[in-house]
């Protein structure tokens, strides 16, 4: 039996940095990250925007080279290294080739003779279900059919190594589960040439639903903080109790306060200064999640998972979310739960000025660039200031996207809170009112 | 997949290889059409090897029945023109995007060239090719040709160079992670991604070489003067004679041939490169051509391809096959490898400036160039006054137009044709007016100036206005939105971002026509205006070199100057604040 073998290493990632920007410095997405993939596995890379899944995705696929840090490819008996090939979030099809060239086009650069070629891509696309589709050109497709084609197209080239980039997110809810579902029958029946899978994706419940090891990613920047085994038998039912609760356990791991050791850019938590990173979180989104909340059935309390489900949010969406109730000190996360503070409660139920007020009074207490701004504002006779200032201040801690990015949210919250104006053609805060 | 299924293109029996390449009856039109053409490039082409003397043995004459030929030798010249600038476009701009240090110089050399005088190099460039072929007509046909290069090759390559940097990442990581090669990776992506801009502008190019085929088929510089059979010289000839008739029968001629290549050639182009348009979604009416439809119902067709196909597959014979999977580490660039690439660049600038500035100083003192910046700064508040006129005429009725789909429809071909015609044909006339009436040159030769760019303002605002979203409009209406809060909140502001491009087109053209616009002639009466444009068609009439070289540098600069303080700003602005989606 094959099960008593140790299951043989594909490639190893050993010790992986990578910084964007300028060599020397620049702003650190991947650290320090160590992974096996071995045969036989689908492996999930989970975490949300920012935390380095896609650069490692992309170090092994060997699109782009890391500072640091080594991705090694271990020889099969035959001495054979493996190939890898990718799939796309945004399909990545040319549009001027036909379904059938677009699967050729890997073959046709290994220069394969043309009549093979045609014989294994029709195979292919035969695999993938797409018959009767060859000769269509994509923009004629439905999204989940050009997703085939992606697929059909990486599998053709017989990789050791499948990578997917979050290879369902742009399509629709019924549509992705019909893909997975059908990817995952490939996979269970061994129709497929690959060896082993590696998925980034966002989504708990997708990387639950597929894979057998799951690497949960923090951001910024990007480590690995927990590897999760799935041992839950294929196929796996999402209402089962162990999935819920491995769901359940995954969101407490990623909404989990980091250790005080680690350094202070780390994200989004209380009482770190004016080196925060704001995501674009607006103002509706914050009030929405609140009154969900409060009203029936959750009545205060909620787990993330169920919200995420009601609310039709991806963990993506609704973590900066959570994290930034939080952060106002209008919820607390306990565990996988989101609970309102008696804050939040009452600004569910008040009028608009009234939650401007409470919004306005959060801000000022709890975010330290807020009060930054306003200090200034009161402390000038013009009561104006240019936000360039304030924008060079924040990239002393964080990299000019990051310091673009909080500084608009700040923008937006401020202006909610009327706290201060601001401007955009001359780009300067200021406490004056439009006139 | 299953075993008996049959691989829907094999080799089909002989018995239907026979058949299948059997002429039918499109192919029998498309070949009297080709046949004919080639005859006629041949009969054109054979004019262009003999020796110079044969030029004044048989000098233009405005015989009509000569006329078809001239026009014949004129095309054939545009034609050779509108291929260098696609070789050109292909090598240098794939050139300047692959590779980091070549782009360095590349980019900026064609921003600038874009906005440099062409005309104003004639002078040097029909020197240096007649040199080339002495005494064979070829060298001047060589200079003709290159003067129309000049004005079609750099907005070609630029807009090339600009497609194959907005390349989708998605794509280029397939290309990458497939291993395709350069050669490859070119022909699959770069060049189908690319063509769709780049047919359409060169289209545009064409229409702007008229302008140029006109100027520099009947050149003097100093005491050679030479004309070259063709549209050009006819032109000149009938202006010389102050002949009418033989004005209007070369404008009727030039009609018919733009109507001929449009139909015959671009039409067809645009129609086939409609596939390679990025879009992932159908829809949209797709462009129409009735000679595409023809030659795609003909069998021989892939025959008549075949030296492309030739072409192609050589060069993928020559592609060494899938690069390796895991491209080695990029080297970080040697900084002190850069730093000396940097400093032969800056060098080299150096010296050709030292070296121009030499050349020019040697005859010329400080009040010479004093007197050119004066000059320029007279045609400066011409193209600043004229663009401001053309916006008031054409922005509302632009918009009249762009909001008007059955209209704009119907008035699109004919405001193509208004900007493929050479303006300088009509300046004459402009000439016989002023003198008629005693006007001032400084004054009425100005309106000639813009006469040709105009078009340009009158398009992109018919584009914008089509562009303004139905439901603006429709909020518009239901608010009652009306007379100057309609132009000053919707329309205007929906318009912005295409004007802006078309006003800054507009006005480059306008630069490069002065040169041509401020001094016009009509038999033996010269009208001169006051200006740039005049100082630089006086040295080059004269043979000036020095003064010629110092009028075009104050130009560009100018030009550059333009550019740079007054349109890139309001795009930037338009690009910010007011772009729709």
């Amino acid at each position: 039996m094959a099960t008593i073998l140790a299951p043989r290493p594909l490639v190893e990632v050993d010790a992986l940095r990578h910084y964007y920007g300028a060599a020397p410095g620049g702003h650190l997405v991947l650290d320090d990250v160590n992974l096996t993939l071995v045969e036989n596995e689908i492996v999930g890379l989970l975490g949300r925007s920012g935390s380095g899944k896609s650069t490692l995705l992309r170090s092994i696929a060997g699109l782009l080279h890391p500072r640091e840090g080594e991705v090694r490819f271990k020889a099969d008996e035959a001495g054979r290294a493996p190939t890898v090939s990718m799939v796309f979030q945004t399909f990545a099809l040319f549009p001027w080739l036909t379904v059938l060239q677009n699967v050729e086009l890997g073959l046709e650069a290994q220069k394969v003779p043309a009549e093979e070629r045609r014989t294994r891509a029709l195979a292919a696309i035969d695999l993938i279900g797409l018959d009767g589709f060859e000769n269509a050109y994509p923009k004629e497709l439905s999204g989940g059919m050009r997703q085939r084609v992606g697929l059909a197209r990486a599998l053709v080239v017989n990789p050791s190594l499948l990578l997917m980039d979050e290879p369902f997110s742009a399509l629709d809810v019924l549509t992705a589960e019909t893909l997975r579902t059908d990817l995952l029958d490939l996979w269970s029946e061994g129709r497929m040439p690959i060896k082993s899978i590696l998925i980034v994706t966002h989504n708990i419940e997708e990387a639950v639903l597929m894979c057998d090891r799951i690497l949960v990613f923090s951001s910024n920047p990007g480590r690995v903080v927990a590897e999760i085994k799935v041992d839950l038998p294929q196929p796996r039912d999402r209402l089962d109790p162990p999935f819920r609760a491995l769901v359940d356990d995954i969101y407490a791991r990623m909404t989990a306060r980091p250790t005080a050791t680690q350094p202070a850019r780390d994200g989004l938590f209380p009482g770190m200064g004016i080196a925060m990173v704001l995501p674009r979180v607006s103002t509706n989104s914050l009030a929405g999640l609140m009154e969900e909340v409060d009203g029936t059935p959750f009545d205060g309390r909620a787990s993330m998972a169920e919200l995420a489900d009601s609310l039709q949010l991806e963990v993506d969406e609704l973590l900066p979310m959570a994290e930034t109730l939080q952060l106002l000190r209008f919820a607390e996360l306990q565990g996988a739960d989101l609970l309102l503070t008696s804050g939040a409660r009452h600004y569910a139920q008040a009028d608009v000025d009234a939650r401007k007020a409470l919004f306005a009074q959060a801000l000022l207490a709890h975010v330290p660039i807020v009060q930054h701004i306003r200090r200034i504002l009161d402390e000038r006779t013009s009561h104006t200031a240019p936000a360039r200032r304030f924008r060079d201040e924040l990239e002393d801690h964080m990299s000019p996207d990051y310091a673009d990015e909080t500084l608009r949210t700040v923008t937006q919250w401020g202006r909610y809170g009327e706290i201060f104006a601001y401007d955009e053609g001359s780009d300067q805060f200021s406490l004056e009112d439009p006139e | 997949m299953s075993t008996e299924k049959q691989p829907p293109r094999a080799l089909p029996p002989f018995s239907r290889m026979l058949r299948l390449t059997q002429p039918n009856r499109a192919d029998g039109i498309a070949f009297v059409i080709l046949a004919a053409l080639a005859l006629l490039v041949f009969r054109g082409a054979e004019g262009a090897v003999e020796p110079l003397a044969k030029l004044h043995l048989e000098p233009v004459t405005l015989d009509p029945a000569y006329l078809p030929y001239y026009a014949l030798r004129t095309v054939i010249r545009m034609f050779a023109a509108l291929a260098a600038s696609t070789v050109f476009t292909l090598v240098v701009a794939t050139l300047a995007a692959r590779s980091r240090r070549a782009g360095q110089i590349i980019v900026p050399a064609l921003d600038i060239l874009q906005s440099v005088p062409i005309l104003g190099f004639l002078t040097f460039t029909v020197t240096f090719f007649m040199g080339l072929f002495p005494g064979n007509i070829l060298g001047v046909e060589f200079a003709a040709v290159f003067a129309i290069f000049t004005s079609q090759a750099w907005n070609m390559a630029f807009s090339f160079y600009q497609s194959l940097r907005s390349i989708p990442t998605d794509l280029e990581e397939v290309s990458q992670g497939f291993g395709l090669s350069p050669i490859r990776r070119f022909l699959r992506l770069d060049l189908p991604f690319a063509t769709p801009p780049l047919v359409w502008n060169a289209m545009m190019s064409m229409s702007g070489g008229w302008f140029f085929v006109v100027a520099s088929e009947a050149i003097t510089v100093g005491n050679t003067t030479v004309t070259l059979p063709g549209i050009g010289s006819w032109l000149a000839l009938a202006i010389e004679r102050q002949d009418f008739r033989a004005i209007g029968e070369a404008v009727a001629m030039m009609a018919v041939v733009i109507l001929l290549y449009d139909q015959l050639f671009f039409r067809p182009i645009v129609a086939w490169a409609d596939r390679f348009r990025f879009e992932q979604t159908a829809g949209n009416e797709r462009p129409r051509s009735w000679a595409y439809d023809l030659l795609r119902r003909t069998r021989l067709l892939p025959l008549l391809f075949a030296p492309i196909t030739w072409i192609g597959g050589l060069l993928l014979a020559l592609d060494p096959g899938r690069t390796a999977m895991r491209p080695a580490r990029q080297a970080q660039p040697n900084p002190l490898v850069e730093r000396l690439w940097q400093s032969l660049v800056l060098l080299a600038v150096g010296a050709a400036f030292w070296w121009s500035a030499h050349y020019v100083l040697a005859t010329l003192g400080l009040a010479d160039i004093g007197e050119a910046f004066g000059l320029a700064c007279l045609t400066m508040v011409r193209v600043i006054i004229l663009i401001a006129l053309a916006s008031v005429v054409w922005v509302p009725i632009g918009v009249w137009i762009g909001l008007n789909p059955k209209w704009a429809e119907r008035l699109q071909p004919v405001a193509q044709f208004l900007a493929a015609f050479p303006a300088n044909v009509l300046f004459p006339f402009a000439v016989i007016v002023i003198v008629r009436w005693n006007l001032s040159p400084d004054i009425w030769l100005s309106p000639l100036m813009i006469l040709g760019t105009q078009w340009y303002i009158l398009f992109n605002v018919i584009a914008g206005a089509s562009a303004i979203p139905n439901d603006l409009r429709e909020a518009a209406g239901m608010f009652g939105v009306r007379g100057w809060q309609w132009w000053r909140q919707v329309a205007l502001p929906g318009i912005f971002p295409f004007y802006v491009t078309g006003a800054l087109t507009a006005s480059g053209g306008s630069w490069n026509a002065s040169i041509v616009a401020e001094a016009v002639s009509w038999g033996n009466q010269r009208l001169e205006a006051h200006g740039l444009g005049t100082y630089i068609a006086k040295a080059t009439t004269a043979g000036d070199y020095p003064r010629v070289a110092l009028g075009i540098a104050v130009m560009s600069l100018f030009v550059l100057g333009f550019n740079r303080l007054v349109w890139r700003p309001m795009y930037a602005f338009a690009e910010r604040r007011l772009r729709l989606s």
